[in-house]
């Protein structure tokens, strides 16, 4: 298969960046995408005259560590639901397509190199709150409190972010609610959670707002592009947290 | 030279608490003046960094990711075990502590698994109370499972995800210090060296990968939590980042590698496609529980799957091993796929790989069940391959997972460098020569949580450490030879990436110090080795400069590494010259053709000093004395 690449490049996060246009051939409909964009870059590795390497991130290839994050035709993570990006393959394309590929784009994501932003908003939203306050050591017997076994699957369901920023990618307001409100659920959910749950909201909140990240307007896009099939419902279980939270706010 | 376990005396189940009470304490006003430096942020890194900072100690973690929750510990799919005995099958720190001994077919220390299993409990109970939401029953307990042939049910998981909740877990445990200002946090900044001042190490140099600024960072004690060396056969199911650097950089400074040719090879990954691939995909090995696994009985059999007859297919672990069949530990699994594929019999397009067959048990006990044992596996198959298992046979292959080997470090987790610690997957310590399924995650949260904080406060108690001050000569001497091979790799300018020298060492490594290794091969490796390190040397071509985000640089710089540790694997699987653990050696089999352990020769650890790249390193053994147990012969039969 031979494929037409229009793929942006960006110098660093002063410059501006623009579209340039690469062939791939010779791919096999196994290979993976990144693969695909690799045999790419073997090229323009050893080629002194050229742009150089693109610019990209991809670790675990199994769609769990959250480091990829490419807009594929438009789309976070590329066509086929539920993937993220390294688990997408030639075969989901058809030969001598052309292939528009672009970084997660937002606000809060400003773009490190080509296809490569900086994500650190999202550590800064967990570090305002997005843990229980408990030191190591001390902790009771694990069996001593015991928890529901669906409230268990529901923080779970929550707890299975990957923190990619697909969310973010696919919201034309670029905000970060499917993140946080998966965080706030899977905590809130859990009687370990349940003390620090109105301060951790709060917080939390404040710090997505001043990241820089937009409001929600239910367009459920997030929900559309997650590659864990995070449901927005957490987004509206946070905005009840918010609201009760807000009725006792004491700063 | 000669090593000193620093293992403490007395009886085995009371060394630990006795060493805890026995090591000094550092005085809480003196915790705010002590820097740690952690480099790593999975499991072992980051449960490291928050427990240290919560103590009071000043931390300073790197990673050279994005952000600290990307580390490939959050890749684990299995689970976490410990030896609560929640499901009263038998488990106890005892039984727990002597299966692990007698996976690592007893090659490590009894001492250090102890303490271990000792700890294990500890670490569901601090897991749990960070709100890791782990599998429940519906009585609300926790949930366990039989993991990897174990005989009681004592693992602990959350759905397929276990690794990546309790990296999560430690996570949040590690933002909570960095909101409080006890951990500074450096990411994307890459550890390039060690500096060893005065016997001591004094601190790290490191590249932000972003700018490409090379800094000196001094601190009182310097924790490597860098991982294993998979990566060096180029496949694996590492992620791709995964690499040497850190561990190997140490080694050149003079800290000891425990036995490298120690690795692991999981028998059930998605087969390799073709020269393209970046990495190979683990399956969960819960998939042999029901899955059944053949060949074709006739060598070349290109026939679908579905149209080989049953008496035309080789069940060969139930025929060779008709006890455990395809529940076979890991070792013997992968070696017979290879054996079976090197005959000839291998299926699929590229003929590596072997039917893992799951049409009897969907027979037996309906789709449905399958379905919800292994639906997320299944899903994960038929997305990367377009096959689907419910249908056609998966196909398998084995592919190198994890590795045993790594720094040597004492019982205090300290290497042979003074003040230099080592945890988690990086140090040798807890294995021996075969990792036990489950067993991963467990040792990088005990050492991260339980063990290092205890030893690291005796270090500094006992030692007075002053920060050393980064202007001095060791800092700028150190500092200069890390730019030095950064330039030397861009003044290079041959024509091939670094990732065709990566591919060549990975084929040389596969085939020659893979599972199955013997003196010829192994020399032949050794010969072929630093050839293609003189040709990466003569004609990388890595593009860029220094000062920006240069992703062909940070690559670079690992594959040089790899081509360098390579060799020390080699040399150690050389002088090996016993079957032990995850690795078969031809020339010690049994008559029956099984792995041949030589307990009388070879029941020590191998540890190696640098003496230069062109030099053969020094080897210094340290003898394993088994106390507790009785050394046992393996039979699977």
């Amino acid at each position: 298969m031979d494929f037409t690449l229009h793929i942006w490049r960006q110098d660093n996060n002063k410059s501006s960046g623009s579209f340039k246009t690469y062939r791939a051939l010779d791919i096999t409909p196994e290979m993976s995408f990144f693969e695909m964009i690799e045999t790419v870059n073997e090229k323009l590795e050893c080629n002194g005259a050229g742009d150089g390497r693109i610019a990209l991130e991809y670790d675990c290839l199994e769609g769990i560590c959250g480091t990829c994050s490419l807009v594929i035709n438009g789309v976070a993570h590329g066509p086929n639901r539920g993937v993220t990006t390294c688990q997408l393959h030639m075969r989901s394309f058809n030969d001598g397509d052309h292939i528009t590929i672009e970084p997660f784009r937002a606000k809060a994501f400003p773009v490190t190199k080509d296809l490569v932003v900086d994500r650190s908003a999202f550590d800064r939203i967990i570090q305002a709150g997005g843990y229980v306050s408990v030191n190591t050591g001390g902790a009771p017997d694990a069996n001593a409190l015991p928890i529901m076994r669906d409230v268990a699957d529901r923080a779970m369901d929550a707890a299975e972010c990957i923190g990619c920023g697909a969310c973010v990618a696919a919201c034309k307001n670029g905000s970060a609610m499917l993140f946080t409100s998966a965080k706030v659920s899977h905590l809130g959910a859990l009687p370990q959670g349940a003390p620090e749950r109105s301060k951790r909201v709060l917080k939390m909140v404040d710090q997505m707002d001043a990241e820089g990240f937009g409001s929600c307007t239910n367009q459920y896009e997030c929900e559309a592009v997650c590659p864990k099939g995070i449901s927005t419902k957490f987004i509206a279980q946070m905005n009840r947290d918010y609201m009760r939270a807000s009725l006792s706010r004491e700063d | 030279m000669s090593l000193d376990s620093k293992i403490p005396p007395g009886p085995l189940a009371d060394k630990w608490t006795n060493h805890k009470f026995k090591s000094k304490l550092v005085n809480p006003s003196n915790k705010r003046k002590q820097k740690v430096i952690v480099v790593g942020s999975g499991l072992a890194g980051a449960s490291a960094s928050a427990t240290l900072a919560e103590l009071g100690y000043q931390v300073h973690c790197f990673t050279f990711h994005d952000s600290p929750r990307r580390a490939h510990s959050i890749a684990a799919q299995g689970g976490i075990n410990a030896a609560k005995n929640y499901q009263n099958d038998g488990d106890s720190v005892y039984r727990l502590f002597y299966d692990t001994v007698k996976g690592g077919d007893f090659r490590s220390r009894e001492a250090n698994v102890y303490r271990l299993a000792e700890v294990s409990s500890n670490i569901i109970d601090q897991c749990v109370a960070q709100g890791v939401p782990f599998a429940r029953e519906y009585g609300g307990h926790l949930a366990n499972r039989s993991f990897g042939g174990a005989q009681v049910s004592r693992t602990f998981y959350a759905r397929g995800q276990t690794g990546q909740q309790l990296l999560l877990g430690a996570y949040s445990a590690l933002s909570r210090q960095i909101s409080l200002g006890a951990v500074t946090m450096h990411t994307r900044v890459e550890l390039l060296d060690i500096v060893v001042d005065d016997g001591h190490a004094k601190g790290i140099i490191t590249r932000n990968l972003e700018t490409g600024e090379i800094a000196c960072h001094a601190g009182s004690a310097v924790v490597l939590a860098t991982g294993g060396y998979s990566n060096v056969f180029y496949l694996s199911t590492n992620a791709k980042n995964c690499n040497v650097t850190a561990t190997y950089r140490a080694y050149k400074r003079g800290a000891c590698f425990a036995n490298p040719c120690y690795t692991q090879i999981h028998p059930t990954c998605i087969p390799p496609t073709g020269d393209a691939q970046a990495k190979l995909t683990l399956m969960s090995e819960s998939l042999r529980n029901d899955g059944r696994i053949w060949v074709p009985k006739k060598a070349g059999d290109k026939r679908p799957a579905n149209s080989i007859p049953e008496d035309e297919r080789d069940y060969y672990l139930e025929r060779k091993y008709p006890s455990f069949g395809n529940l076979a530990p890991r070792d013997i699994a992968s070696r017979s796929a290879k054996e079976v594929c090197d005959a000839g019999h291998g299926v699929g397009a590229t003929g590596v790989g072997v039917y893992l067959d799951f049409s009897h048990a969907i027979k037996r006990l309906g789709e449905d069940t399958i379905r919800a044992r292994y639906g997320n596996l299944f899903h994960m198959y038929q997305k990367i391959t377009g096959d689907n298992p419910y249908e056609v046979p998966m196909k398998i292959y084995p592919a190198p997972h994890y590795t045993m080997g790594g720094l040597w470090v004492d019982y205090n987790l300290m290497s042979s460098i003074p003040g230099l610690f080592v945890i988690g997957e990086a140090n040798f310590s807890d294995h021996g020569a075969n990792r036990l399924g489950a067993s991963a995650l467990m040792q990088g949260l005990a050492d991260g949580y339980f063990v290092l904080p205890y030893t690291i406060g005796n270090y500094l108690a006992t030692e007075k450490v002053e920060i050393a001050d980064t202007d001095g000569e060791a800092f700028k001497q150190t500092k200069e030879e890390a730019v030095s091979v950064i330039n030397k790799l861009l003044s290079v300018k041959g024509t091939k990436s670094s990732s065709h020298f990566h591919r060549e060492l990975g084929k040389i490594m596969w085939e020659y110090c893979g599972m199955s290794r013997d003196d010829a091969g192994l020399k032949k490796a050794l010969e072929q080795i630093p050839q293609l390190r003189e040709e990466f040397w003569n004609d990388v071509s890595v593009l860029g400069d220094n000062d920006s985000y240069n992703q062909a640089l940070e690559r670079a710089q690992r594959v040089a590494d790899f081509l360098e540790f390579g060799e020390l694997m080699c040399l150690d699987a050389l002088t090996r010259t016993e079957s032990c653990g995850g690795h078969f050696r031809a020339e010690s089999q049994t008559d029956e053709g099984e792995a041949q352990r030589k307990d009388d020769e070879f029941s020590y650890v191998s540890a190696w000093k640098f003496q230069g790249v062109e030099k053969t390193p020094e080897l210094i053994r340290e003898e394993l004395n088994f106390e507790n147990v009785e050394l046992a012969v393996r039979s699977y039969k």
